[in-house]
């Protein structure tokens, strides 16, 4: 019997840990707009952030944080999927003016308000094309508690340091459910600092060197005009049609993300010696997935395992990891397997398997049958 | 310092004619009276010609969506820190303040401290000339020559009607800047709608018309109410409260678990039966023998009727899945909740079903238990009453944990725990 013996140990849900580490990363205020099942960090934000603010509904909360991202302050705010189909428009208005905050987009059963209290993965279409043009915003999901603390203030150091809206994604059961979690295996989190411009000459707000990211000035300070807007522009902030250098700037709001992605890159890959399975899972999938590898394990099967936690932009790893397998079974818990077909395309070949659900979890059995179908 | 807010005050981007060049000249006027410097001013503008201004302007500017500037501006100010001396300044359109209309009122409402200028030239200017909400009662535009008989909405009365502390409607012609000084000085919400008539489209459609015409045939007045409202307070990015992660959350182990394995347990009933309260007694009291423990809740979007579910895994090993398809007991304390297990038990082959004895036995190949699992406590505590009958009739917890583990739940103090001991 292999009891817990340390004295550390809390009963404790997803939301408290992402609300934590949230405000320990450096977040100011919370801008919330109540929907099922965000709920709880929305109620767990009231208590916690310094500033909260009740808005009248979904595109005002963006609109609201945009406001506060331009003086310094990071906002963050929590969704489900009909708020988040509010907030697109103002998600890209955020990613062109370099503002940056965190939305944490907490899944549930759709289409349209389907049913609010079940959980699901199935905004993975939504989310990856959030941004018109071809764009995408940093995309993190959370797998389990630890991950609600560490991924947590990963995502707000990637919105500061990147200046970019972040997609922290989860689901229902991820953020809602309560599990028994050993406090003392939190690490430390550290206040992220925004980077200011500290020259005392000229400022563009769009100016960068070779990093492509540009420094921040609020707009109540008096040394420098700063100049936000969504509009195609000039490294002034000037709106432009498509002369070069706004096209450039639109353009660099890519390889901003390509240059800097990887000091993002977030996922565990348990490989087994051997295997020439391998499961590929995210979100509350992927507990179920780490179950069932567990059990397979025991029962004497070799296969691998990994858990994708940087989801957007899709990381070169993923792809090379799996090519080195024979069958791929990937468990995502939506009608077909919607970040499959990201990573294999339409129609992938015989040797991806997908195991998928709707309106109910994935369970191991699930995936530890398709492990070991030979078909 | 310079004070001109105007890069070329005598080249602004628009019509010739057009009000909006006025209200751009007379805004700098009016900052320059009041004394602002060009960077204490964060100008927010919306989508339509007035925004192009951007470039001509040496304050702070920001450009976002249509119909969004006062939402977007309201962020900003609602953010200032007290004394902070500057000035937030939204430039929209009456397309704008239709699509955003929302945002107008909703800033009115929270008193935040910034002032709005609707440039109202009763049209969608930049598009081709459609009709606004604000298109008045006999004013043609180019896709509406006949729309007369709705009339427009009155923004200064919408305003007055959330209780904004200032709003004023005046012709745009002329020097506007004593106007629109008036509206920046107040130190809260100000809107200042300035009528005006588009030189490209509504001139056209309305030949020979004057402004003066429009507004008096209209019904809208030029006037200006001003409601004595308290400031928003100002917001204190400091005031960080306590962590959430406390020693307080801490459950260290005092008891040995009797049983080995894992146990699954579905907890079934209604609304106000207390089935989230029981089953997180239920974990935490596991937790006090150091085993692993989960709580996943199930219950309608509605709040206080229908069903009310909630499975509970108890495990000496760590605990991935939390789900429970298969569970070890189910414990159904109402028709709802019998309801809502009923597939579950439909299956099931090997589960112990705790059912109160009001409830008509369903068909399944496990085992049933009728027990009453309500009538001594009320249905109000009919859930902790199952948990205490599951932990002791069948072994899973020893009783001592669970008498601790009640001794420390906020329902002790209301319920004594003989109430529990059958």
């Amino acid at each position: 019997m292999t009891t817990i013996t340390n004295n550390k140990i809390a009963f404790i849900d997803g939301s408290r840990l992402i609300t934590e580490a949230c405000v320990q990363a450096g977040a100011e205020v919370f801008v919330g707009y109540p929907i099922t099942p965000a709920n709880l960090l929305y109620s767990y934000s009231n208590q916690r952030f310094p500033v909260m603010m009740a808005a009248p509904d979904e595109i005002t909360t963006l609109q609201w944080m945009t406001g506060y991202s331009a003086l310094g302050k990071l906002p963050v705010t929590a969704t489900a999927f009909p708020g988040y189909a509010l907030m697109i428009e103002s998600i890209n208005m955020a990613m062109m003016m370099e503002l940056p905050m965190v939305i944490i987009l907490v899944q549930r059963l759709g289409p349209a308000t389907g049913t609010a209290t079940s959980g699901a993965q199935g905004d993975i279409n939504g989310v990856n094309g959030t941004i018109s043009g071809g764009f995408k915003i940093p995309t993190f999901c959370i797998s389990n508690l630890q991950d609600c603390w560490e991924l947590t203030a990963k995502a707000v150091e990637a919105a500061v340091r990147l200046r970019t809206p972040v997609v922290l994604l989860s689901s229902k059961e991820m953020v809602m459910t309560q599990m028994s979690f050993d406090l003392s295996g939190l690490s430390n989190i550290e206040k992220v600092a925004w980077k200011m411009h500290e020259d005392t000459q000229e400022y563009k707000t769009y100016a960068t060197d070779e990093q492509l990211i540009p420094a921040f000035l609020p707009v109540t300070q008096n040394k420098h005009q700063v100049r936000f807007t969504a509009s195609t522009h000039d490294q002034s902030g000037i709106l432009q049609n498509t002369s070069p250098e706004a096209l450039n700037n639109s353009t660099r709001l890519k390889t901003k993300l390509d240059l800097h992605i990887n000091a993002y890159l977030f996922y565990s890959y348990d490989a087994e010696k051997g295997a020439e399975t391998i499961v590929f899972s995210f979100d509350i999938t992927a507990q179920a997935s780490r179950e069932a590898v567990l059990l397979l394990r025991q029962e004497g099967h070799k296969v691998s395992l990994l858990i994708a936690k940087t989801l957007f932009p899709i990381p070169e790893i993923y792809p090379q990891i799996l090519s080195n397998y024979k069958k791929i079974v990937v468990a995502e818990e939506n009608l077909d397997g919607q970040y499959k077909h990201l990573l294999f395309g339409s129609h992938p070949g015989s040797h991806i398997k997908s195991v998928n659900a709707f309106g109910r979890m994935i369970q191991p059995e699930e995936i530890m049958e398709e492990v070991k179908n030979n078909g | 310092m310079d004070k001109n807010f105007l890069v070329d005050s005598k080249a602004l981007p628009f019509c010739k004619g057009c009000t909006h060049t006025s209200v751009a000249q007379s805004t700098e006027r009016a900052l320059q009276k009041l004394g602002y410097d060009p960077l204490d001013v964060i100008f927010v503008t919306d989508i339509g010609c007035h925004g192009i201004i951007d470039k001509s302007l040496k304050s702070h500017t920001v450009h976002g969506l249509h119909g969004r500037s006062v939402a977007l501006a309201s962020g900003i100010a609602a953010g200032l820190a007290k004394d902070s001396g500057k000035k937030v300044i939204v430039f929209i359109g009456d397309g704008g303040a239709t699509i955003g209309m929302q945002h107008l009122l909703v800033a009115a409402h929270h008193n935040f401290p910034m002032t709005v200028v609707v440039h109202n030239n009763m049209l969608y200017g930049m598009t081709g000339g459609q009709p606004s909400e604000f298109t008045p009662e006999g004013f043609n535009t180019p896709t509406s020559p006949n729309r007369s008989a709705m009339g427009a909405i009155d923004m200064v009365r919408l305003m007055e009607g959330v209780g904004a502390a200032y709003v004023s409607r005046i012709s745009g012609i002329g020097d506007l800047s004593n106007e629109l000084a008036d509206a920046f000085a107040q130190p809260g919400f100000s809107l200042i709608e300035v009528m005006e008539i588009c030189t490209s489209y509504g001139v056209k459609s309305n030949p020979g018309m004057k402004l003066r015409q429009v507004i008096e045939s209209s019904g809208l007045q030029l006037s200006k109410h001003t409601n004595d409202r308290a400031e928003a307070p100002h917001q204190n990015f400091e005031s960080f409260s306590s962590s959430l992660i406390t020693e307080k959350l801490i459950i260290t182990k005092e008891f040995e678990p009797i049983k080995k394995g894992t146990v699954r347990i579905l907890l079934s009933g209604s609304a106000g039966e207390g089935i989230q309260s029981a089953a997180e007694f239920l974990a935490k009291t596991a937790m006090l023998s150091g085993l692993y423990a989960t709580k996943k809740g199930h219950y309608p979007v509605t709040v206080g009727v229908g069903f009310s579910a909630a499975e509970v895994i108890i495990s000496d090993e760590p605990i991935f899945y939390t789900g429970s398809t298969k569970p070890d007991f189910m414990v159904i304390t109402s028709q709802d909740g019998l309801d809502y297990a009923m597939p579950r038990i439909k299956k099931s082959d090997r589960s112990t079903i705790i059912l109160d004895q009001s409830l008509t036995l369903p068909e399944t190949k496990s085992v049933i238990k009728l027990t009453d699992l309500r009538a001594k406590t009320g249905s109000r505590n009919a859930a902790m009453l199952s948990v205490f009958h599951l932990v002791r009739k069948f072994g899973i917890l020893s009783e001592a944990s669970l008498l601790t583990a009640y001794s420390r739940n906020k329902l002790s103090a209301k319920v004594p725990i003989e109430t529990f001991l059958e």
